[in-house]
């Protein structure tokens, strides 16, 4: 059963009832790994859904208003999906913006959901203070700029039981800042929810501010998905996907 | 696995789960009674539809959209359209609209239609407020007209009224429908006004239906008739407009 196994994240020493898999050590517990599965299925649907919807209209705005007849803040050079966008292309892509909205907000709430699941039960076990909170002396500039160097030149940092601190700084940017940045600026474009909370998005600016910032998020998280990716490849693609599947991952050095 | 699957463990789970459904099973049932089920609510996509529906419903039931002040108003809005190549719509536009009539039928005490001046007599209100597309554009505009509500007040809508809907003169099949929380919200117009002037063509005129509320899909333009019916079941295939059979949700809050 998927929660007889400890919820010990990444425990260092094998774990006594995990043992079905010899020298394995549980890597994450069952919280994590299916919320991590649920946030990243919903993530690929958002962004693929999200293309398709910038595709209808790749210009961006600053403050509230902003159509074709206004000056853009920048625009994305692909060709559009609507024959009222000048893109310089002569072409208009095919309509997908119907399916697309729909995917886009049923995964939202799908992710939602999961991301509530995963911050609550985190908090309460002890997950982000034991396994994503840096300690003090690693956030030392010296300690992050060895780090950093380590890094930039594909060397291993070190203790593979355990996250570096680039990395936990990482997660929790992306957990506590990136993903609930997706999820107000989103609502901050719905003019149901603006017209109960309209401080979410006059904050931000306006509609377009709002439109662009949850691009530029995307953005943001479209670079941690490739970096991620390539990271969970250097450090052994298998051993990774096991740990964070099955919950064990092998030691196979 | 290590363990077996213990009696206790299975008589919670079975409880658990019985409890999970039933709960589902009231949920359902309340959110049906309270009219937190949208009309598309079936399909690969309908929990999501419904969870923003009944989300949304809930938390906006009477709030108002965003106003803004005048020195706000789009110097370059946008109209999407041209007028309708329709006969019938030309021959009226050359009238002046002054033979533009609206029609109002089903679940009303007094069936029957209105000219365009009849719409004028009502209290008119006047609103500057976002046009939000889909798309991702926006502009800000003075809408101008009769708030729905005082024409279905007018007409003696029956109270088992549940739904508005409405029909364009030039695309019958862009038809669209709203429920009783839009039609009487304050701000759902009839609109024949726009930024001090008559609504012009491209953006409506000479009437439109708009839902600040919801994006710019629903504000259907050239609107001449409006059902009020206690079910959508009967309209095309039943999923509440021509834009939710061409997949884009009924609901367009978001």
């Amino acid at each position: 059963m998927a929660d007889s196994v400890p919820v010990s994240d990444l425990g260092p020493f094998p774990s006594t009832s995990a043992r079905t898999v010899p020298g394995a050590a549980v890597r994450h517990s069952a919280t994590v790994r299916v919320t991590h599965c649920i946030a990243a299925f919903c993530f690929l649907a958002l962004l693929v859904s999200g293309i398709e919807i910038v595709l209808s209209h790749p210009r961006f705005y600053w403050g509230e208003e902003g159509n074709v007849n206004t000056p853009t803040l920048f625009s994305v050079p692909v060709p559009a999906s609507r024959h009222s966008v000048p893109t310089g292309y002569d072409y208009v892509l095919p309509d997908q913006n119907g399916w697309s909205r729909y995917l886009h907000f049923q995964s939202a709430w799908v992710v939602i959901a999961a991301g509530l699941w995963y911050v609550i039960s985190g908090l309460f076990s002890g997950h982000f203070r034991r396994i994503l909170l840096p300690s003090r002396p690693d956030l030392s500039p010296g300690a992050l700029t060895k780090v950093l160097n380590n890094h930039l030149r594909f060397r291993a940092a070190g203790d593979d039981q355990s996250y570096n601190p680039l990395q936990r700084l990482t997660y929790l940017v992306v957990v506590f800042g990136a993903f609930p940045l997706m999820i107000w600026t989103g609502l901050a474009m719905s003019p149901a929810v603006t017209s109960a909370f309209p401080f979410l998005v006059n904050v931000l600016g306006g509609h377009q501010s709002a439109r662009t910032l949850h691009f530029f998020c995307t953005l943001f998280l479209a670079l941690f998905f490739a970096v991620h990716i390539l990271m969970v490849y250097l450090a052994g693609f298998r051993q990774r996907m096991r740990g964070m599947i099955l919950g064990v991952s092998k030691e196979d050095s | 696995m290590n363990e077996k699957i213990s009696r206790r463990k299975l008589i919670t789970k079975g409880l658990a789960a019985t409890a999970g459904l039933s709960g589902l099973a009231v949920a359902a049932r309340l959110a049906a009674k309270y009219g937190l089920i949208p009309p598309d609510w079936g399909g690969l996509y309908g929990p999501g539809a419904t969870l923003t529906y009944a989300a949304q419903r809930v938390l906006t039931r009477h709030s108002l959209a965003r106003e803004f002040p005048r020195t706000m108003i789009s110097k370059a809005p946008f109209a999407n359209g041209k007028a309708p190549e329709l006969e019938a719509f030309k021959r009226l536009q050359a009238g002046g609209f002054a033979d533009w009539r609206l029609q109002v039928d089903g679940m009303v005490a007094h069936p029957g239609s209105f000219a365009m001046s009849d719409l004028r007599g009502f209290p008119s209100r006047s609103q500057i407020t976002q046009l939000t597309c889909e798309e991702g554009w926006c502009y800000i505009a003075e809408w101008i007209g009769a708030p729905l509500s005082h024409v279905l007040d007018a007409t003696g809508i029956l109270p088992q009224a549940r739904f508005i809907v409405y029909y364009p003169i030039d695309k019958m099949d862009s038809w669209d429908s709203i429920d009783m929380a839009d039609a009487l919200h304050p701000q759902t117009l009839l609109a024949y006004g726009f930024n001090g002037g008559d609504l012009p063509v491209g953006f409506g005129g000479p009437l439109r239906m708009r839902v600040p509320r919801q994006l710019g899909y629903k504000s259907v333009k050239y609107i001449n008739r409006l059902t009020v019916t206690d079910s959508l079941r009967k309209f095309g295939k039943g999923l509440g407009s021509a834009a939710a059979e061409g997949c884009y949700s009924w609901y367009a809050g978001i």
